[in-house]
């Protein structure tokens, strides 16, 4: 039993902080709700209690996993790029304002637009790439800053030259219906780009782990000094690690553009980047799990939702549960105590069974 | 005679799993120097930790002069009267050897300022008491290894300890320091002291200690007389076989040069010559080793050899093309193999499985890939062939490397570096902290690829290995070749020492 303690111990430390996470917010809704009971069934189950809203947790987890999966790549390699959002929004919005200029037959369409935002992700990953891999300029702080300039540079775009001004929001013209990712589950606004998200996740996975350049990156993020002596080029990975996580991203951003609002209404900045890098510290920068992580918390958002709607509990809450379960999941020595003994029992009992076969 | 300290039973089991000490109990007597040697990771490191409170058992206890004591810090063992020099002194370089002496408790004048003339007095007072002599006024960074282990040893005195451990005090030492440091453990225990000293050189052990105790894997083997046991049953309750004494093996057909360094200098960030007009070959079928103080330069060189570090200037030509200035890859492809100083920083990627780490040279040709992607099946046989053929203890390629021994982990090294058929290896400490059966098997595997028709470049601080080993020696000192010996037999380590400390150069 305790054998399989350690050796699950991550995903078992996981899911305690979760729960924890959970009961914290229990407490919490016991506290200021005034029928506690009704609420916390609304907060947690509300998302499963209507077709619609269990399709609002795939259409919400989508440019979240976008995000996690691009986050996931340079932190492999250890590259604490944090550009997500900026190469979401401005992959979103240069790829709102190509769609608009050129139109395409149908079938190169959405294709073409989606591969022209991820370029713009991938240039946007390359700035902080090569700066770090050339002048050494930290790529945290880098990464940070173009965020702003990723965000103001592409409101400008969409305001001043692609607002559709019949509107009655500052919001681009409408793309033309060749180029939205169609909805297909009648009742919800579950899109095409679900199905890509899901593509892309086990693409990012195949790529990491049964790549050349996946196994490279890998390495460089593992022991950069390792990589070096090995023959690895490390500025290449250091570079590529960022583009191609900037590819993801940018895509990731389009894909919600096509699939649910049809035109690019983003004022302030969605977020998806950051809640990427919530996902990847949560699912450890796995694709697979990060699919799972994704989910999760879509589905404690939709639940956040319902609560709002339904309840006198403010959505706040969400933020709340949400940072209290990544700060015990990320906080290293949560529970380490409880593994440290378990592990001497073991160690104690193999010396046991050593003693007595021999 | 009294009993010191007693040692009971003491359990360590370390966070990632392994149990270091397996319930160790032995005595020590006043009064006496009592070795304690075993191979490395036998756990005697462990154990002194626990003495000075800096690890913590899960079981046992440790009875100190009659009274059963638990240290929680170094600074409860000095207080009751343990000291510890350890193998990487602990002194601040930049601050005179008197203020080292009396860190912590400084004499003041008006309680505020350093009072420096009382600082020298009560230094050159503990230092005439114990007969140790050293430069009061230098700073410690200028100063040789011999004598900052000195001052470290005083300043432990200092602190009126009476019972000093000593974690493998020579393995930095030249052969005339070491008769030094001798010199003085046997003095003072004519003061009264007692003294532990740990180490892995038996001669040594034979030299100076009055009790030995042998770990061998977490456990104690046995606890006698020095006089009792000769150097050769030590080794053998060390290692708990037998052990057969190794002819050297005949002298191999040497061959063209392989390695040819010629006037090679290194001027680093800092804008310090490191290295200067350093020439060299070494021939197919030839071992050169380099003998030297650690940071003459050594370092530095094998890394400008490897490609991990570019050179001021000068040719480093190997397998005949002029390999200067190329990258880690180009280099490797030319045949050279590199079994890098520190293994954890260079030679392995801990958090990654051993199949990953026995691949980094080579993933990328066929038949670890196939086009962009990897072929695991194939690595996962590679890995099984290799981790059999070269003896690594470990359960399966896919274990992670983090959860093996020191010398199971510099095995996955070596076999890395050797199963590439190298025309060339560049062996950078290739022993280091790694156990007698590892380091057996590992300068086997050097002399095949030498009878072979590689050539090796071999680098180590411990000059028996370089004996031992090399067909020819040179001698660094201070970035530069301070001596060639082209006929090894019967040079020994003194005859090395003083070049190595710079007193003499050849012309």
């Amino acid at each position: 039993m305790e054998k399989y303690i350690l050796k699950y111990f991550d995903a078992i430390r996981t899911i305690i902080a979760i729960l924890i996470g959970i009961f914290i917010s229990i407490l919490v809704i016991y506290i200021i709700s005034k029928s506690p009971g009704g609420s916390l069934r609304y907060f947690l189950l509300g998302p499963v209690l209507s077709k619609s809203r269990l399709g609002n947790v795939f259409e919400t987890a989508t440019p979240i996993l976008f995000g996690g999966l691009a986050v996931s790549i340079p932190f492999q390699a250890a590259q604490f790029n944090i550009g997500q959002e900026g190469e979401i929004y401005l992959g979103a919005a240069l790829g709102t304002a190509f769609a608009l200029v050129f139109h395409m037959p149908a079938f190169l369409y959405a294709a073409m637009v989606l591969f022209f935002a991820g370029l713009i992700g991938a240039g946007w990953g390359y700035i902080p790439g090569i700066l770090k891999a050339k002048w050494k300029v930290d790529e945290l702080v880098s990464s940070l800053m173009l965020n702003y300039v990723a965000y103001f540079f592409g409101l400008y775009v969409i305001n001043y030259h692609f607002r559709d001004k019949k509107a009655g929001f500052l919001v681009s013209y409408q793309l033309p219906k060749a180029a939205w990712l169609k909805q297909f589950i009648p009742g919800t606004r579950i899109h095409i780009g679900v199905i890509l998200a899901l593509v892309f996740a086990i693409l990012v996975y195949y790529f990491l782990y049964h790549t050349k350049l996946g196994y490279e990156i890998r390495m460089v993020g593992f022991n950069r000094h390792f990589a070096r002596y090995g023959g690895i080029n490390v500025f290449k990975v250091i570079v590529l690690s960022q583009v191609i996580g900037g590819f993801i991203a940018g895509v990731g951003g389009m894909v919600e553009v096509m699939g649910i609002h049809h035109r690019f209404n983003w004022q302030m900045s969605p977020g998806y980047g950051w809640d990427g890098i919530v996902v990847a510290i949560i699912g450890h920068n796995h694709p697979i799990l990060i699919i799972f992580a994704a989910l999760f918390l879509a589905y404690l958002r939709v639940g956040g939702q319902v609560l709002n709607l339904m309840s006198d509990v403010p959505s706040e809450m969400v933020t709340v549960i949400e940072s209290i379960i990544i700060l015990l999941i990320t906080a290293e020595a949560f529970l380490s105590q409880w593994k440290y003994r378990i592990t001497v029992r073991e160690a104690a009992r193999k010396e046991e069974l050593n003693e007595s076969a021999s | 005679m009294d009993t010191i300290l007693s040692i009971r039973n003491i359990v360590k089991v370390y966070p990632n799993g392994v149990v270091a000490n397996k319930g160790i109990s032995f005595d020590i007597e006043k009064n006496t120097i009592h070795a304690l040697v075993g191979e490395n990771g036998a756990g005697k490191t462990t154990l002194m930790k626990i003495l000075f409170g800096i690890e913590t058992p899960q079981e046992g206890e440790i009875i100190y002069k009659g009274k059963k004591v638990h240290f929680k810090s170094p600074l409860d063992a000095i207080k009751n009267g343990i000291g510890m020099v350890h193998q990487h002194l602990m002194l601040a370089p930049d601050l005179t050897v008197a203020e080292n002496l009396t860190l912590g408790i400084e004499p003041r004048k008006w309680k505020i300022f350093l009072d420096t003339d009382k600082m020298n007095e009560i230094a050159k007072r503990v230092s005439k008491e114990f007969g140790l002599e050293v430069p009061f006024d230098k700073r410690v960074k200028d100063l040789p290894i011999g004598v900052r282990q000195r001052v470290e040893i005083l300043k432990a005195l200092l602190r009126n300890v009476e019972l000093l451990i000593l974690d493998e005090p020579t393995a930095v030492l030249t052969p005339q320091e070491s008769d030094m440091l001798f010199k003085t453990l046997k003095d003072l225990k004519k003061h009264g002291k007692t003294i532990i000293f740990i180490s892995h050189k038996l001669k040594e052990v034979k030299q100076i200690a009055d009790r030995v105790t042998v770990i061998r894997d977490g456990k104690v083997i046995a606890t006698k007389d020095a006089s009792e046991l000769t150097e050769h049953q030590i080794a053998e309750l060390m290692v708990g076989r037998e052990i057969k004494s190794e002819r050297i093996a005949p002298s191999p057909k040497v061959g063209e040069p392989l390695l040819e360094v010629e006037n090679l200098d290194y001027i680093n960030e800092e804008n310090i010559p490191v290295l200067k007009s350093v020439s060299f070959k070494v021939r197919s079928g030839e071992i050169l080793g380099v003998a030297g103080v650690e940071g003459n330069g050594q370092t530095e060189l094998v890394e400008i050899l490897t490609g991990l570090r570019r050179l001021t200037s000068g040719k480093v030509i190997i397998n005949g093309k002029d390999m200067a200035g190329k990258t880690p890859r180009e280099i490797r492809e030319n045949g050279v193999s590199h079994i890098p100083e520190d293994r954890m920083k260079n030679g392995v990627a801990e958090a990654a499985t051993i199949k990953e780490n026995l691949i980094v040279d080579r993933y990328y040709k066929k038949p670890f890939s196939k086009g962009i992607l990897l072929d695991w099946k194939y690595i996962t046989n590679y890995g099984k062939k290799l981790i059999k053929d070269f003896n690594v203890l470990a359960t399966s390629p896919d274990a992670l490397v983090s959860s093996l021994s020191g010398g199971n982990i510099q095995k996955v090294v070596v076999a890395r570096e050797l199963s590439s058929n190298p025309s060339v290896i560049v062996a950078d400490q290739p022993i280091r902290g790694i156990d007698v059966g590892s380091e057996e098997l590992v300068h086997r595997l050097l002399k095949e690829a030498r009878d072979k028709g590689s050539a090796v470049f071999l680098v180590s601080a411990d000059l028996d290995e370089v004996l031992e080993l090399s067909t020819r020696i040179i001698v660094l000192y201070n970035g530069e070749i301070v001596a060639r010996f082209d006929d090894v037999g019967g040079l020994t380590g003194k005859d090395l020492g003083p070049y190595m400390l710079g007193v003499k150069r050849e012309e």
